[in-house]
């Protein structure tokens, strides 16, 4: 059962990236992604994580996306832009999308075969992840509150207008 | 249960797919899109990694990259806006300011 529902979101989620990447329509492109969001929501919650697996479907999937699409909103173009047509384009990005996933896999199987602790169950339940936030991870977090901060500031005086302009 | 390696396998497809769609698409929205898909490509492997090292540690990290990944949707979407007022375009082949 695990496996198949594995499979069945892996499928959907690379299936609506592969569409965004097909697809010419922003705003069919930010609801493909909210569906690639929301399975790997599920695919968190495979992995016991609960909490991450709700944070990232009202985060991401949510919030992030929304923005997204009021902005696709205001930007409004008239009819979609043509994907790529440059060979040389197509030949960067995929030369480089290989190299990548080579290395990475590389990585990824070396930190595999190191990893040969079979530790016991660690479900991510909220209130183990919150002890955890305020204490071991305390700086990080008080941190981010002056992040999320400075990046609100940022955004409002960024599209601000003055008051010349009307 | 599910092996870990196959999660690992979903995000490096999941990031090269990002690659890709960054370089392909040629407006801007699309292209930061990509760039989300590539952060989540991340948070699947920490994910993973805490999975497979019983330790939470991994979800904590995954927690402050969806909060940084926020502020820089905010940051960026903000600075699209911008550009397309002063621009009236967010294709990325109109901009050749810096190509002489």
């Amino acid at each position: 059962m695990g496996t198949f529902l594995f499979f069945l979101l892996a499928l959907l989620c690379v299936g609506s990236v592969i569409g965004m990447i097909i697809s010419r329509n922003q705003a069919h492109n930010a609801l493909l992604l909210v569906l690639s969001f929301a399975s790997l929501g599920g695919l968190f919650g495979l992995l016991d994580a609960p909490f991450i697996a709700a944070v990232q479907i009202i985060i991401y999937a949510g919030a992030i996306m929304v923005l997204f699409i009021f902005v696709i909103m205001m930007v409004n173009l008239k009819e979609g832009i043509r994907p790529e047509r440059k060979i040389w384009t197509i030949r960067l990005s995929a030369g480089l999308a290989v190299f990548f996933l080579v290395e990475l896999g590389l990585a990824v199987k070396g930190t595999l075969a190191s990893l040969r602790v079979e530790a016991g169950p660690a479900i991510g339940s909220p209130t183990d992840l919150g002890r955890l936030l305020f204490t071991d991870y305390l700086y990080a977090f008080e941190i981010t509150s002056l992040l999320i901060i400075a990046a609100l500031v940022g955004a409002i005086v960024l599209v601000k207008k003055k008051k010349d302009e009307g | 249960m599910i092996p870990v390696s196959y999660f690992f396998g979903l995000s490096l497809i999941l990031f090269a797919l990002g690659i890709i769609a960054f370089f392909i698409k040629r407006d801007l929205i699309t292209m930061f899109m990509a760039v989300e898909v590539m952060l989540n490509a991340a948070n699947l492997a920490f994910i993973s990694l805490a999975k497979a090292s019983g330790s939470l540690s991994g979800q904590v990290i995954v927690f402050f990259i969806i909060t940084v990944a926020a502020a820089e949707a905010a940051i960026g979407l903000a600075i699209i806006l911008l550009v397309f007022r002063q621009r009236k375009t967010i294709k990325t082949e109109e901009f050749r300011l810096m190509k002489g």
